[in-house]
């Protein structure tokens, strides 16, 4: 017997007589909050964990001096970013199957994102037009993600939502709330450790273009 | 209306007063109290300490002594936990006796809606929610209420309150040095409090944390919610 | 030595150990500290949800629903990967899932295997099968690092090395790392860390991990983490392996957004944890090139198979019991000598490990204080399920002495005449015991008592002879 075969038996011996009973979903699925009030809590909540949040109405501009104050001369992108949002007076890398060690050597990343959540911060990355490929927002050690107001969701349950049709389409997905950080030395939360150190959202009006 | 005492044999044996004390309150309160003199246990040791079948013989037996009362009350926390929350799975047939059984303050507050007691106490006194009646019957503050309610009392919080003191049961020896660590815990915050009695809703728990204080050398008492109601 | 998985070392009751741990006040003091943070932490968020308990509602449910259908979930997830471009291998045991992982990371051309923090792969005593097949674990996590630089077993399900303190772990660094000028400031370990092992997962061939959950509808895996190392090996490696239970699958897609968010606030006491890692098989130019997925029963179809035990598979993980709990808070996790410490220790062990694995003193070790239950994001009955194990226990090993007492006591119970007997019994033969009210020699069963506690003496009256001579009077 395969263990497959024999694993599979164990759960019908073991299961025998056993019926599935319904699962109860009475907790929150939709938010209540306007699109104001979801962008407001996200910013507060990405903030909460040590993420910078700015809005903008000019985002190249903005990225611009976001990459300026923090001393951020090259930045790989994903090649099918939005052209709109590229900032002026950077280098830009497109992440072209960059190699781990060529993404380290990069001084950050700007990618857009699928989907944000205002109750928990998070933002959700599934490899959709300009996001780029895991690899990209993880090495390089600033994440700058645009994020459009329309696309932030109030709850996890409506977040879930949105990235359920990637999930079946067999993207990958990560989620992202804050920097990176720990909590191993005395439960104390430390920001910045193998991920990102520092994370900006830029919070933009317009789908780029 | 007419209540049945469960002592608890815990109670019954080594904590007397306090089944006199519960008594006192009661019949002041103008109860008829009845003692079925049958009873013995409820058989909340065997249970927690794994042996299902005595357990499940003497829920049986519970049953049947107090078939007959209106209303059980018991000075104790943890059977009145016991009996409610385990007697009505491990014998069905008696779950209508086991909820009709209550803690002390669950029938004077829940039950009765009795706070004054027309008791007097006089000094500082911490309260120590015991585990079970804290979680498993969840009297909720129905104890604190009570306590509140005499004259005299002067509540002092006690610090980590719902901590478990150490007790549980067999526990209590046969993991002897944990079980006194988390006492020692206990006793600390106790003394943190500054009260000069620490009061719960369990004979037991209290059987260990005054064992503890006397041992100490600790000035503190330890008394029973009942104690504090009768005076 | 922390790659002796516990089962494999001679059992070592609870009591005689947790004797040794409640005199080590640094790691008490480490463990107070540290439950006190997450403890107010886990409340406060928990807080933050008005819909938390029919969040638990659903998580227990769920977890539940799936189990009873794993016959079909896991064949589902199976095909589901499959078809993605992924590998799925079956394990009965510690020992086949052992030889899968060394098999899949010898061709993948490894020497060097990074590893995410994973439970089952502790469980499973992987590490020592990759050294004795001269492949090096590098532990990833920063917790586990540290336990894998102090060569010590982790002691939390979560936190591995919550029983070191910051002074601990900056001397373990200077000592092992060679970082002399380092400080303990948790920031700069955390810095340490990062510079220590970015090298490695720059190079990353082989990369193992266990899962939080995996669905099964859509083939999706789950890893959730803070550090970002997760991410790392789950992406940059070209090789994935992840070990999982077989009890981890979820039927659902929307069961994650239950999961995610019991999980993060019952485990860091934060909203959400920085980062979820989901994926499916492998995806061309995202990722690793080969994905296996070990799917992993080693004792999990015995809890199946007991229905009073079965809800102790809904666990995620989070530690909230442990976090919980006033025995561990006395000694910390290495008291009970098993990978899962605490109280959801003390009733998987048995069921994993079996009747002859592990010490039968494990569920006795708690109060019945019933703090678990009532933070489990699952609602596992940990009392409810310690006391089945203790049922297990005493039917299964001679009990001695007490279980002669305690069925003795049993009998005297039975009938009025036999117990009022031996009230009266008791007060006769405690004479030469008894000074002034209270018993002075503690012997037997007694001594443990009598090591912190004095002892009324059986007073002369019982209750129920006052009660007797009242009714008389
Ligand atoms: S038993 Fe419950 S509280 Fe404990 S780790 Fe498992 S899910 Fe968390």
């Amino acid at each position: 017997m395969t263990a497959r075969e024999e694993i599979l038996r164990r759960i019908n011996v073991a299961l025998a007589g056993a019926t599935a009973q319904p699962v109860p979903r009475a907790y929150r699925v939709a938010g209540e909050l306007d699109r104001d009030g979801r962008v407001a809590l996200f910013r507060r909540r990405v903030e909460d964990y040590g993420g910078v949040v700015l809005e903008s109405a000019a985002p190249g501009e903005t990225i611009a001096a976001v990459l300026a104050e923090r001393g951020a001369r090259r930045i790989g992108v994903s090649p099918d970013l939005d052209e709109a949002l590229l900032p002026v007076g950077v280098e830009v890398v497109a992440d072209d199957r960059l190699t781990p060690r060529q993404l380290d050597a990069l001084d950050g990343a700007l990618t857009t994102c699928a989907a944000a959540c205002a109750e928990t911060g998070t933002i959700a990355l599934d490899g959709g037009p300009g996001q780029g490929r895991r690899a990209l927002t993880l090495v390089p050690d600033l994440h700058v993600c645009v994020v459009r107001r329309d696309d932030v969701v109030e709850t996890v349950p409506e977040l879930l939502a949105r990235l359920e049709a990637s999930a079946r389409a067999g993207r990958p997905i990560v989620l992202v709330s804050g920097p990176s950080a720990t909590s191993d030395i005395e439960l104390t939360r430390v920001e910045g450790v193998h991920g990102p150190r520092r994370l900006v959202v830029v919070l933009v009006d317009r789908p780029p273009a | 209306m007419r209540v049945a005492l469960f002592v608890t044999c815990l109670a019954d044996t080594l904590a007397p007063g306090v089944g006199r004390a519960a008594v006192t309150v009661l019949e002041r309160l103008g109860l008829g109290v009845d003692f079925p003199r049958e009873q013995t246990c409820c058989g909340q040791l065997h249970w927690n300490a794994g042996y299902a079948d005595e357990a499940t013989a003497l829920a049986a037996r519970f049953g049947e002594v107090f078939a007959d009362a209106e209303v059980i009350v018991t000075p104790s926390g943890s059977c009145a936990g016991h009996v409610r929350e385990h007697v009505p799975t491990l014998v069905p047939r008696v779950a209508h006796v086991a909820a009709r059984t209550f803690e002390l303050s669950q029938l004077l507050v829940e039950r009765l809606g009795v706070e004054d007691v027309g008791s007097t106490y006089a000094g500082r006194l911490t309260y120590h929610p015991t585990c079970h009646s804290l979680r498993l019957l969840r009297v909720g503050d129905a104890p604190e209420r009570l306590l509140r309610a005499v004259p005299g009392v002067e509540l002092a919080e006690l610090p980590e309150a719902t901590e478990c003191c150490g007790f549980g049961g067999m526990f209590s020896v046969k993991n002897a040095a944990v079980s006194s660590a988390m006492l020692a815990a206990k006793l600390d915050a106790i003394a943190s409090s500054g009260a000069d009695a620490v009061c719960a809703c369990d004979a037991s728990c209290l059987l260990h944390i005054g064992g503890g204080l006397e041992r100490r050398g600790s000035p503190v008492r330890a008394v029973h919610l009942a104690e504090v109601l009768a005076g | 030595m922390r790659e002796l998985a516990a089962r494999s070392a001679r059992p070592v009751a609870f009591p005689s150990a947790a004797e040794a741990a409640v005199t080590d006040e640094q790691t008490r003091t480490n463990v107070r500290l540290a439950q006190d943070t997450i403890r107010a932490r886990r409340v406060a968020v928990a807080a933050e949800l008005d819909d938390w308990e029919a969040l638990r509602d659903a998580g227990a449910a769920l977890r539940d629903r799936s189990l009873s259908r794993l016959r079909d979930l896991l064949p589902l997830l199976e095909d589901r990967v499959t078809r993605s471009g992924g590998v799925v291998h079956w394990a009965r045991d510690a020992e086949e899932a052992n030889e899968i992982v060394v098999r899949v990371a010898r061709a993948a051309g490894a020497r060097e295997v990074l590893k995410v923090k994973s439970l089952t792969t502790d469980e499973i005593g992987l590490n020592a099968a990759l050294e004795r097949a001269g492949l090096r674990p590098l532990e990833t996590d920063l917790a586990e690092l540290v336990c894998q630089l102090a060569d010590e077993r982790p002691s939390h399900l979560l936190v591995p090395a919550i029983h070191k303190n910051r002074t601990e772990i900056r001397d373990l660094f200077r000592e092992r790392l060679g970082l002399e000028e380092l400080t303990d400031e948790p920031r700069e370990l955390a810095e340490a860390a990062r510079a220590h092992l970015r090298a490695a997962f720059l190079r990353a061939k082989v990369a193992i991990s266990g899962a939080n959950a995996a669905v099964a509808e859509t083939g999706t895996v789950c890893v959730v983490e803070s550090e970002g190392n997760g991410r790392m090996c789950t992406t940059l490696a070209d090789t994935l392996i992840t070990v999982m239970g077989i009890e981890k699958v979820v039927a659902e897609w929307r069961d994650l957004e239950v999961l995610l968010q019991l999980l993060p606030r019952s485990a860091t006491g934060e909203r959400m944890n920085p980062y979820t890692s989901l994926w499916t098989g492998v995806r061309e130019g995202d990722g690793p090139r080969a994905f296996h997925l070990v799917l992993l029963d080693a004792g999990r179809t015995r809890a199946l198979a007991d229905p009073v035990a079965r809800p102790v598979l809904r666990c995620i993980r989070c530690s909230a019991c442990i976090n919980a709990c006033p025995v561990y808070r006395q000694t910390g996790g290495h008291a009970y000598h098993t990978v899962y410490a605490g109280p959801i220790g003390a009733i998987l062990e048995p069921q994993l490990a079996g009747p002859r694995g592990q010490p039968g003193s494990l569920p006795f070790a708690s109060s019945l204080c019933g703090a678990c239950a009532d933070v489990c994001p699952v609602r596992i009955d940990i009392p409810g399920l310690l006391v089945h194990e203790r049922g297990r226990v005493v039917r299964s090993e001679r009990q001695g002495l007490e279980g002669a007492s305690l069925r003795l006591l049993g009998r005297v119970f039975a009938s009025r005449e036999r117990y009022e007997r031996a009230q009266r019994l008791a007060r006769r033969l405690q004479r030469p015991a008894v000074r002034e009210g209270r018993v002075r020699w503690f012997v037997g069963p007694l001594a443990g008592w009598g090591s912190s506690r004095e002892l009324p003496a059986v007073p002369p009256q019982t209750f129920r002879e006052w009660w007797a001579d009242r009714d008389r009077a």
